[in-house]
């Protein structure tokens, strides 16, 4: 992980299921448009089967995970790892705030499941905010840039 | 006469979003179970796998499974072997890649045009490695999404499981919300 990166962004990974592609596109979202300055990907897997790369940016960063369902396989995985989750999201919970905005298509999201994940990303993005003045020791927040 | 659960093969694909060739092991994997071998596949969920999830692991025990992995850390065929068994077959999407001399995968998020190329390919592998494991053959393995057999299932050997191991796991779809429904079936849910 580059040093000034700060937020390891963990999503469920799932894809088997429309709200799994919701929580991928939300992670795809903050990490590559909102704040890709100060967030990374980390995959579950990686994480879970013993990756040093993996782990030691979940160790070292603060880190955020993004839950298709109320399973919450990626909180429970990055714990069960050993680690601490900082701030933990569910596509689940976005929906039931935004009802108009249902989710369909696994391949591809319809426009309301494009909306939701934009909707989640952009709390997610918040909460990186937040936790880059918690932990202010790796650089800058690229909060403006967005 | 009870109805008894057809034998399908479980795929399992490692869905590493920090690489290209991960989304091509996922895309790979969605164009199996949707398009070339709905009735014969389950997908088999591999964060609910690991995180314990009873139905996918039960399922990766007793039937046949394939591995999709997007790199040589082969996360996907580890994790099946380690909390079920070893998988039936097993990909390497960077093999295939190698393989077939295909350009530079891009966009983990979006594949370029190589990336979907790749997927055709690596779902092509898979289900043919389908009607292998299902003794599937001749006409009946090349029947458009493996659904010409709407009668069910009727390759080399029974086809059928005993009812014995008839799985359910009524969590692993996280009901209760229809809006995260599955169109296709999840190993839990046979």
């Amino acid at each position: 992980m580059s040093p000034n990166r700060r937020v390891v962004i963990v999503p469920c990974s799932g894809i088997g299921k429309t709200f799994g592609t919701v929580s991928r596109e939300a992670a795809y979202t903050v990490v590559e448009d909102l704040r890709p300055d100060t967030t990374e990907l980390v995959a579950l897997s990686l994480l879970v089967l013993g990756d040093e790369e993996a782990r030691a940016a979940v160790a070292e960063h603060p880190t955020i995970t993004i839950d298709g369902c109320r399973l919450a396989c990626a909180t429970k995985m990055v714990q069960e790892s050993g680690f601490t989750v900082a701030r933990s999201f569910t596509v689940l919970d976005a929906f039931r705030k935004h009802r108009d905005l249902k989710p369909e298509g696994i391949s591809s999201l319809n426009p309301e499941g494009q909306k939701l994940a934009r909707v989640l990303a952009e709390e997610v993005a918040e909460a990186v905010d937040e936790l880059a003045k918690v932990y202010p020791d790796n650089g800058g927040s690229d909060a403006d840039s967005a | 006469m009870p109805i008894l659960p057809k034998k399908k093969v479980g795929i399992v694909a490692c869905s590493g979003e920090e690489m290209p060739e991960g989304t091509v092991s996922r895309v790979a994997a969605l164009k199996v179970l949707e398009e070339l071998r709905p009735n014969y596949t389950v997908t088999i969920c591999l964060p609910l796998f690991l995180a314990g999830g009873e139905g996918d692991r039960a399922f990766a025990r007793f039937y046949p499974t394939v591995a999709i992995d997007g790199c040589e850390k082969r996360c996907a065929a580890l994790a099946t072997e380690m909390y079920s068994g070893k998988p039936a077959a097993s990909i390497v999407v960077t093999e295939v890649i190698r393989r077939n001399g295909l350009g530079p995968i891009r966009g983990p998020r979006r594949l370029n045009e190589a990336g979907m190329q790749a997927a055709d390919l690596v779902a092509q592998e898979v289900a043919h490695l389908v009607d292998e494991l299902l003794g599937r053959t001749g006409r009946e393995a090349r029947g458009r999404g493996g659904g010409g057999d709407r009668r069910g299932f009727r390759g080399r050997g029974s086809g059928h499981f005993p009812l014995l191991l008839r799985l359910r796991h009524p969590g692993a779809e996280g009901g209760g919300e229809r809006a995260g429904g599955h169109p296709h079936r999840a190993a839990g849910h046979l």
